[in-house]
């Protein structure tokens, strides 16, 4: 292979995991996006990943139909996620604490109960083939996930909801000024355990992709801190859904870079490689945090830029 | 923010100090009782709660609780070698609590695995160009001054980004685990791998000759010994030295501590090295005393398990040797566990992040159980058991702005 031969397929190994890899990064980062805008920060969602991976491909391959096993993660991510918004909602608890435990005990739990399920096969959502579509040689493997699409879609649309609908603003508002909600009315603990419910599914979802689509197995090394990097993501992308679509493509992208690079005979630092996800987040969230305030488009409310 | 060193500082702050014991024993009443046993009271009603809601797990499973806590008594705590076992578990976890604990007197919430892992591999690596040239203790040296370094700037690094940045530790440190563990992996099947481990890619051996010996007539490591006496320093260092009398104002009103002209970048930065330091130290021990070269065995999550070590004992260093002991009976036993009730390895986990769950919920009882009497008298001692406990304000409404 010549060196141009060798950067096309890097180059199209990248594009083609931006597309496979970001689903996760991308749910998970909506979900954390919607808790975070009213005020409460999950860290928990890296739990709420392998709780939905484990749940949708157990429900997949006892149903026999993946769609299901998506509904039934979503709603573990839900009774999580709500998990955290009650224990939050008492007074003097601490939020990121609360949400270190729920990331080990949603661990913990999706290994206790998914024992059986690592060696049967569940059926795999269906992709959408779209390496057709190009004429350019080793685009065979290019698909598109359905999730995907309905991701990008709910990008747009929690984008739209947060700024346009009364729910949107109600939970801005939220975000915003505890005090302030509370004087208008709003019931600020009820809002937030909503939001963070919420968020939960979303994350569940990423997780049932990671068990129904790509890598499309369940085992107890499926994620490899996914949900944490997409928690991370969120203040990459500033608090908007729409900028979370393409930080969640970007980091698609950066965690294909060791495979890209195995394809192609750097096997060397393989494992280095695997790293620069976590390299990156760190490096953005270096850059994009401010020392002298909160950062201007944060909701006010949110404990991790204080 | 200029320092304004004033004398009339230092003495408030003794008389601040001196003020709280005698202030809560101003009224002899239940209150006065329930004021400091709470802090024994709630974690053991959270066990309590978490031992019930497992054992409805464990029925609905149609296995025994009565078998499964058995089992966890007789793998962690029966008998001389469960015990030994557990100590061995204990250890790390100490030291790694001790990493957890230090910072959130601060208010910040640190997680443990990464300077854990790069204090063993920095260990195990110092030691290589060592070997046959120094004396074995020499080398125990170089590799114990490789973890500390390694291990407090890991955690430091972690101080810098939130000081310098405002870069959310929980969040960086748990990035860092990552990256550090991924280099491990790197180091170990790359440049510094030994050719002669086969199953597991490894370091080369430091030697059986150099390493940490067994406290005599058992079959425990010294390193338990250390971490009892690094846990009573870190109660000497935040309760009885200037700095950590800072550190603490840092943790309950930051901006207190800013007005006071306290060095509070400094001090942030200064006691998240000692706190990875402390991290280090546990990778030193599991690599001289345990395993004798670095593998992904140092990464088997200590650093995890110790964030509910040093919750459960409210970032008390003289309180978290009794809680890591119990943690590693519990892990000690997990094994047992597995061969005799067929129960998926990870029921222990499961265990104690349920535990740490309950343990969190329950930290709302705190300062809630009182007797019901007369306002102005349970005002008073509300206010004298503030501020005779300074604990760390990890709560998100006193985070620095």
């Amino acid at each position: 292979m010549t060196m141009s031969q060798q950067i096309a397929t890097v180059a199209m190994a990248l594009l083609a995991g931006a597309l496979k890899v970001s689903t996760p990064f991308l749910f998970v980062s909506l979900g954390e996006c919607l808790t975070e805008k009213s005020g409460r920060v999950n860290l928990g969602l890296e739990g709420t990943l392998i709780m939905g991976a484990m749940v949708g491909y157990a429900t997949a391959y006892e149903t026999g139909n993946p769609w299901l096993g998506v509904c039934a993660a979503a709603m573990a991510g839900m009774i999580l996620g709500a998990m955290h918004g009650l224990i939050c909602a008492l007074p003097r608890v601490n939020d990121i604490a609360v949400g270190i435990a729920l990331m080990q005990f949603g661990t913990a739990f999706a290994f206790f109960l998914g024992k059986p399920y690592i060696q049967p096969e569940a059926p795999h959502l269906p992709d959408i083939p779209i390496g057709a579509w190009f004429d350019v040689g080793g685009t065979g493997e290019l698909q598109l996930s359905p999730l995907l699409v309905c991701g990008s879609v709910l990008a747009f649309g929690m984008a739209w909801g947060l700024r346009q609908t009364r729910w949107g603003l109600i939970i801005r508002t939220v975000g915003e000024s505890t005090v302030g909600a509370r004087a208008l009315g709003f019931r600020v603990d009820l809002v937030r355990l909503l939001s963070t419910a919420a968020g939960g599914a979303l994350a569940g979802i990423g997780g049932s992709f990671l068990s129904l689509a790509y890598p499309g197995i369940w085992s107890e090394a499926l994620s490899s801190g996914q949900g944490l990097i997409a928690v991370a993501l969120v203040i990459f992308a500033r608090w908007n859904p729409i900028y979370c679509l393409f930080a969640s493509l970007l980091f698609g992208a950066a965690g294909a870079l060791g495979p890209a690079l195995q394809s192609v005979g750097v096997t060397e630092a393989y494992h280095l490689f695997n790293a620069v996800p976590y390299i990156l987040t760190l490096l953005i969230m270096i850059g994009s945090s401010s020392r002298v305030a909160a950062l201007r488009a944060a909701p006010a409310e949110l404990s991790i830029t204080r | 923010m200029t320092a304004t060193p004033i004398s009339s500082a230092g003495t408030s702050r003794r008389a601040s100090q001196g003020a709280g014991p005698s202030a809560a024993i101003v009224a002899p009443n239940w209150n006065g009782l329930i004021e400091p046993t709470q802090y024994i009271v709630v974690p053991l009603l959270a066990i309590a709660v978490s031992v019930v809601l497992f054992s409805i797990l464990l029925l609905v499973l149609g296995k025994s609780p009565a078998t499964f806590f058995q089992l966890l008594w007789r793998g962690g705590f029966a008998d001389g070698f469960a015990v030994q076992n557990t100590l061995e578990r204990a250890a790390p976890l100490i030291f790694a609590a001790l990493c957890v604990a230090i910072p959130a007197r601060m208010g910040m919430v640190v997680i443990a695995e990464g300077p854990l892992v790069l204090g063993g591999l920095a260990s195990a690596a110092a030691a290589l160009p060592c070997l046959h040239r120094l004396p074995p203790l020499l080398i125990l040296g170089v590799m114990a001054l490789a973890a500390v370094m390694a291990g407090g700037a890991c955690i430091g690094f972690v101080g810098v980004l939130r000081v310098r940045r405002g870069v959310n530790e929980t969040i960086s440190s748990l990035l860092l685990s990552y990256i550090v563990i991924a280099v491990l992996n790197f180091l170990v099947e790359g440049p510094l791998r030994d050719p002669g481990s086969t199953t597991k890619p490894s370091t080369q051996p430091i030697g059986a000759e150099n390493m940490i010996g067994m406290i005599p007539g058992t079959e425990v490591h010294w390193g338990i010994i250390i971490a009892f006496v690094l846990c009573a320093a870190a109660h000497l260092l935040i309760y009885r030295t200037t700095g950590g009398f800072g550190a603490r104002v840092i943790g309950g009103n930051i901006r207190a501590a800013l007005a006071q002209g306290l060095p509070v970048a400094k001090l942030t930065t200064g006691f998240c090295m000692v706190a990875g330091a402390c991290a280090g130290l546990a990778g030193f021990f599991e690599v001289a005393a345990i395993h004798g070269q670095a593998n992904s065995s140092l990464a088997v999550g200590f650093g995890f398990s110790a964030i509910l070590v040093s919750f459960m004992a409210r970032h008390d260093p003289l309180v978290i040797p009794v809680v890591a002991i119990a943690m590693g009976g519990i892990q000690a036993a997990g094994g047992l566990i597995q061969r005799h009730m067929h129960l998926p390895d990870a029921s222990v986990q499961l265990l104690q992040g349920l535990l740490f769950v309950v343990l969190l919920a329950s930290e709302t009882l705190y300062g809630r159980l009182r007797v019901r009497q007369a306002f102005s008298q349970r005002s008073s001692t509300a206010t004298g058991g503030g501020s005779s406990n300074p604990e760390p304000a990890v709560s998100p409404q006193e985070r620095r702005a």
